[in-house]
């Protein structure tokens, strides 16, 4: 099982990068390497040259912006989850990190990586969708902000140009004093993709009334999908009650479900109702155990 | 223990001495291992569930530079002699590389042999292969069935073996019984799958005209069947023992591998290494374990008392024939496991199919069976309306009715099975327990117990063989341990085998240092080549603690007499009247030291005994204890000779929304007789319980209807990782066998034979509220949460 | 191409091509042989190696994307020859392997698991070996070693009491 042969670059910047990728349309970004190689070593992708991305300076950073936490498109997993501001301005992601792949593969795997890999369960895309978060991507054409939404076209493909690098990411943060986040999914074994994931977070107001509110359930559809007919129906009501669930239940009826031999279709569409309700719960659980501002 | 120790080192608390060089990473497995001037192997592989091979094109591949030769089916075939066969099929022919036809997805077309291994890679991908598709078949009872496309079309059928054995008066007992009940389980096609895949290194000298071979092999009859397949004599083949080999558990078997590298090593005259990627592993590594569907009809009375048993054990063997059939004939030794059933009708059949290759996996078919018989008593069980535990206690063989002649004509040796289960039951807190469960259900979880009473056949022989194969009369099946006492007094052990992790060098040492009542730690464990061998049977049939045991303690006994021979002289007197103590003798209060023995033995000859050799030296060539005997006429024959019993009881929580079993409590009563090395034992019984979760839970070679294998990698192949696994508490009985030298019976399977019965046991148990159940391995989380949904739907449906 | 690694403190370049990974680079031509190949997909941790001080998969990265990272094998762990580290001791201890081709691995990610956290819980000890797959013992007894090997580290740093350590 060994690769077959290409090239290696290392470039020093993003311009660099993007020069080589131009160059040679079978050329492809090596970040964290963390399923592209796999896939190398079965040869079930042979990119002509490999641009490795992991040591460009401006592509490995952490910056915490007013609205949002913006991540460099080559940094690790693993620096992402020791983020120090990352639990109280972005819990929902602090939840989804612990939930990709394992620690092992978070020390080299990247943010922007993850992304651009578009598996259907995977954690990170997931909570992209749900923030309503944005990348960057940049080419020798543009330089251009592209939205979760019209990021993930289907498993394994997004609107990432083959000659552009993510160069940043950038996940929307919440101010609301109560707010609360959950992550859950399912899968045979822990670390593995999920047969479905959710996520969710929720503000509430000094009242208990929801004034925000986030789903998305991944692994159920060829995407990870925000939930936003829910989400909207759910605003001003006080999320434990039946209507939650049938707000979920009715968006998620209407979604098409992928189909693989891991799980049936019935069985991700039960899933998927059961898991966005229940992180909806805990999400309004803890909104509610914080104080109002 | 139950009972205080007579032993010095046995059953204490001592560290395994391999740990310290694999702790270390310096382990010397079959990939460390590099020659000078090696050359690599690639193998081209058939994409199709069956074709006829039209022609083989390799000259783009030839023209590669670093490629040193592309082989063939045919040119091998011409060069060697069939891979042999267990059972008289000589119609089912199988060689290391595909001849003419392929017959399953994977099947090695050619090897091709490179510089380094990927450019054999590069170079595999080049060469052409025209084949032409056939029709196959991949589901064993449609094979079964006389108008299925023979995979081998020479053999005109695709059944291998097709028996029924009747074992006592099945009729009348059917007929005098209250009840009967008739269920049908499957055993998914899975295997041990360790983390080292197969590997071989082979090397020819043209002068010397020796083969060396150095492999990650567990194989009885390793040697033999190289030289047998090259046609050299056997002591043209040297076998390495000094390999560490990196987990088996029953599967690292790698024949057509080696015979293909040491067929390469001759014709290139370079050494030629051989080592599986995970791809090759998987789909063509002639791995995979039993798949099997058993179907039962059992006849009890109301109180639960078992009276007799049909069984029909229909076995996908894949496409070619191997030692696989055999893995029915095993279970034969243990075919109503502890219980006193009756009489027994075992109609045992096993068929060739267009998948990968049935290897012996941990057991030999016996966790299969084990998980056949359990599911059985649950259900008689649940039909009489009792307790599972009770119908169980029932129906075990009684402490004083051991030895206990089974309806199949072995007789188990001992045994405490009731006081392994109140020991257990005690430890978990049963009423506790099941109150748990009760409280987990009343919070609208599904939450099962599920329990297993197991045996482990052990101190294997091959009784199976003839049994199966009348042209096969072995009834040898031995092991052997050579001792040697150095010229400065140290004891060196020489030991005729490969290990995979069973810690032999520590078993071995245990057993001399505590026949000769010295500190086993000063013992130097060696392992000669097999030109330097004496004869053995390898790791198999969980017989190394009996057998190895047995041989390293029987030389030492054997040199202990010589030693007390050569006191006695010294001493003056009869050599029944010196008393060997820590190395020394004596009579009276005089006494000679063990350094005197050692310098009378090497280098005074004039106070030897007269005709002593010279030299402290003693060899033991042990036969199993028992298996003596060919089979009866109508299929009686003794199998393995001690027994091992094992009491597994599991709380299962489940989702119901989810489907996702939780192993909340997992405890394990064990009785493998006088423990030699706890850790060791303990070590097996955890591993074997973990890889019983796996088949039960997660692990399936799984076919599509086209034939393709779809789980062909660790993506797909899922096993157990440490969140998987639950914390497994063990309690300890000891029931010695009658029939060991220190009481021993084997544990190298233990675990494993009943985990996949008591967690599959418990599953149901959960489920069994809304009419659901599972007769299929593995049960996995979405068919499960599917069928909870459908009965919870219609229950909803039928709600008045 | 030319690929200067640094393994256990020492550098030393080879010439590499760059579909090489590190895995076969530190086994094949720094006959670091302790590093042990799995899968070659990235699944079971037998090639665990520390990356500067964390466990990464060392067939998951090309010899050249390594150069100039600090990685430590299982043969820089032992003090010096003939000796065990502490984590090593422990595995000894409590018989954590069997055939030992996962343990390289599994002593590599105890010690990272260690450093970063030395009195972990049963559940940090569990999670942070379960991207290794052992095959042998059913992660009992390497539980009770890291367990182990945690207390016995919590002894050592306690101020010196006689010869407690
Ligand atoms: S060999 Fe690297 S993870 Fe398996
Ligand atoms: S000790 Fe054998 S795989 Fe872990």
């Amino acid at each position: 099982m060994k690769a077959a042969p290409f090239e290696y670059s290392r470039p020093s910047s993003v311009a660099e990068a993007c020069e080589l990728l131009t160059r040679d349309e079978d050329a492809r970004i090596i970040a964290g390497g963390q399923t592209l190689v796999p896939m190398m070593a079965m040869r079930l992708a042979r990119p002509t040259r490999l641009v490795d991305i992991a040591r460009i300076p401006e592509l490995a950073f952490i910056r915490d912006d007013s609205d949002a936490i913006v991540v460099g498109g080559a940094t690790r997993q693993a620096a992402l989850e020791r983020h120090a501001s990352l639990a109280a301005r972005l819990p929902l992601l602090a939840r989804a990190l612990p939930w990709v792949g394992h620690a092992a593969t978070r020390n080299r795997g990247t943010v922007g990586g993850s992304i651009a890999n578009a598996d259907p369960a995977a954690e990170i895309p997931l909570v992209l969708v749900t923030l309503d978060g944005s990348i960057r991507a940049r080419s020798t054409r543009d330089d251009k902000v592209i939205a979760a939404d019209d990021l993930f076209e289907g498993p394994m493909a997004t609107a990432l140009a083959l000659d552009a690098c993510l160069t940043e990411v950038r996940f929307p943060t919440w101010s609301h004093a109560r707010m609360g986040s959950a992550f859950q999914e399912i899968s045979a074994r822990h670390g593995d993709f999920a047969y479905v994931s959710a996520a969710a977070q929720v503000a509430l107001d000094g009242d208990g009334k929801c004034v925000a509110c986030a789903i998305g359930v991944g692994g159920a559809t060829a995407a990870p999908t925000r939930l936003k007919a829910a989400s909207a129906a759910l605003l001003g009501g006080r999320l434990d009650d039946a209507a939650t669930r049938e707000a979920i239940a009715a968006e998620i009826a209407a979604l098409d479900i992928m189909i693989d031999p891991h799980a049936s279709p019935a069985y991700r569409r039960r899933v998927a109702v059961t898991l966005a309700h229940r992180v909806v719960i805990a999400a309004h659980d803890e909104a509610l155990s914080r104080t109002p501002a | 223990m139950n009972a205080p120790s007579k032993f010095r080192y046995i059953s204490t608390d001592r560290r395994v001495r391999e740990d310290r060089r694999f702790v270390v990473g310096k382990g010397r497995y079959i990939a460390d291992l590099a020659a000078e001037g090696m050359l690599h192997v690639a193998l081209v592989a058939s994409q199709h569930a069956a074709a006829n091979i039209k022609s083989i094109d390799a000259s783009k591949a030839l023209a590669m530079p670093g490629v040193h030769a592309v082989i063939d089916g045919a040119e091998l075939a011409a060069a060697s002699e069939p891979l042999m066969n267990g059972l008289d099929t000589p119609n089912v022919r199988r060689h290391p590389l595909a001849v003419g036809a392929t017959r399953y997805m994977g099947e090695w077309v050619a090897a091709v042999v490179a510089d380094t291994r990927a450019l054999a890679e590069d170079a595999a991908e080049l060469v052409e292969v025209e084949y032409e598709a056939l029709p196959f078949v991949i589901d064993a009872e449609e094979a079964y069935t006389p108008a299925s496309t023979p995979v081998h079309p020479a053999h005109g059928s695709n059944v291998l073996l097709d028996r029924v054995f009747n074992w006592g008066d099945i009729d009348e007992h059917f007929a005098a019984s209250e009840r009967q009940l008739s269920l049908r389980v499957t055993w998914g096609r899975n295997s041990t799958v360790p983390i080292e895949t197969f590997g071989v290194l082979a090397q020819w000298d043209p002068w010397g005209q020796v083969l060396d071979v150095r492999a990650s092999i567990q194989m009885p009859k390793y040697a033999d069947q190289i030289a047998r397949a090259l046609r050299l004599p056997m002591n043209g083949v040297r076998v390495h023992y000094d390999v560490d080999v990196g987990g088996s558990y029953g599967v690292k078997r790698g024949i057509k591998h080696s015979v293909l590298v040491g067929y390469l090593a001759r014709k290139l005259g370079r050494p030629v290494r051989l080592i599986e990627d995970r791809l090759e592993n998987m789909r063509s590594g002639d791995a995979h374990g039993p798949e099997r569907i058993f179907d039962i009809d059992v006849a009890f009375n109301s109180d639960g008392v078992i009276n007799s048993m049909k069984m029909r054990a229909l076995d996908n063997a894949g496409a070619y024939a191997g030692r696989a059939p055999f893995q029915l004939g095993k279970p034969i030794g243990a075919i109503v496991g502890p219980y006193r059933i009756k009489s027994v009708r075992y109609h045992a059949v096993s068929v060739t199919t267009n998948k990968a290759v049935e290897e012996a996996v941990r057991g030999f078919g016996q966790s299969p069976t084990n998980y056949a018989i359990e599911t059985m008593v649950d259900r008689v069980a649940e039909a009489v309306g009792l307790d599972k535990v009770e119908v169980r206690r029932r129906n075990l063989i009684r402490k004083e009715e051991f030895p206990y002649l089974i309806p199949s004509g072995t007789r188990y040796d001992s045994g405490d099975y009731h006081a392994v289960i109140d020991k257990t039951l005690a430890h978990v807190g049963w009423r506790e327990l099941v109150a748990e469960r009760d409280a987990l259900r009343a919070r609208g979880l599904l939450a099962g117990i599920g329990i297993a009473a197991c045996l482990e056949p052990s101190g294997g022989n091959s009784s199976f063989e003839p049994l199966l194969n009348p042209k096969n009369t072995t009834t040898t099946w031995m092991e052997s341990c050579r001792l040697n006492v150095d010229a400065l007094g140290t004891v060196n052990v020489a030991i005729h085998t490969t290990s995979s992790g069973q810690g032999h060098e520590t078993l071995v040492a245990t057993a001399v240092g505590e026949a000769l009542e010295i500190d086993p730690d000063k013992i130097r464990v060696t392992r000669p080549d097999s030109l330097s061998s004496l004869p053995g049977n390898s790791p198999v049939g969980s017989r190394m603690a009996i057998m190895l045991g047995g041989a390293a303690f029987h030389a030492a006994q054997k040199l202990k007499a010589k030693i007390v021979a050569i006191a006695a002289r010294r001493l003056g007197c009869a050599p029944e009247a010196a008393v060997y103590r820590e190395g020394a003798v004596f009579h009276g209060d005089r006494e000679v030291s063990w350094d005197d023995i050692v310098t009378i033995a090497h280098r005074h000859f004039h106070e030897l005994p007269e005709g002593a050799e010279p030299g402290l030296e003693s060899t033991y060539i042990m036969q199993t204890p028992t298996g003596l005997e060919l089979p009866t006429a109508d299929g009686r024959v003794q199998m393995y000779p001690c027994h091992s019993f094992e009491f597994h009881v599991v709380l299962v929580v489940i989702d119901p929304d989810l489907g996702k079993p939780e192993l909340r409590r997992y405890v394990i009563g064990h009785d493998c007789g006088t423990v030699i090395n706890p850790h060791i034992v303990k070590g097996m019984t955890l591993g074997g319980i973990a890889h019983g979760i796996g088949a039960t839970l997660l692990e399936e070679f799984v076919y599509d209807a086209e034939g393709q294998m779809m789980s062909q990698s660790f993506m797909d192949y899922l096993m157990p990782s440490a969140h998987e696994v639950p914390r497994v508490e063990i309690v300890h009985h000891c029931t010695p066998s009658p029939l060991t030298v220190f009481g021993q019976k084997g544990s190298g399977e233990s675990g494993y034979l009943g985990a996949p019965a008591a967690v599959s046991g418990a599953i149901n148990d959960a489920t069994r509220p809304l009419g659901v159940r599972f007769n299929k391995l593995p049960i996995r989380v979405g068919a499960l949460a599917d069928a909870v949904a459908d009965a919870r739907e219609q229950r909803k449906d039928s709600a008045p | 191409m030319k690929v200067s690694l640094t393994v256990n403190g020492e550098t030393r370049e080879i010439d590499a091509e760059p579909r090489l990974t590190l895995l076969d680079a530190l086994r094949d031509h720094l006959r670091l042989t302790g590093c042990h190949t799995g899968c070659e997909h990235g699944v079971c941790g037998a090639c665990t190696v520390l990356i500067d001080g964390a466990p990464a998969r060392a067939c998951l990265l090309f010899a050249v994307q390594a150069d100039g990272l600090e990685i430590t094998t299982i043969e820089g762990l032992a003090p010096a020859p003939g000796e065990l580290s502490l984590v090593q001791d422990a595995f000894c201890e409590t018989h954590a392997m069997q055939c030992g081709y996962c343990t390289p691995g599994m002593v590599l990610t105890a010690h990272a698991l260690l450093r970063d956290n030395p009195a972990p819980t049963r559940d940090a000890i569990v999670d942070a070996i379960s991207g290794n797959i052992c095959r042998c013992t059913g992660y009992g007894q390497i539980v009770e070693a890291i367990e182990l090997a945690a207390r016995r580290l919590a002894g050592s740093n306690a101020p010196a009491k006689g010869d407690a350590a």
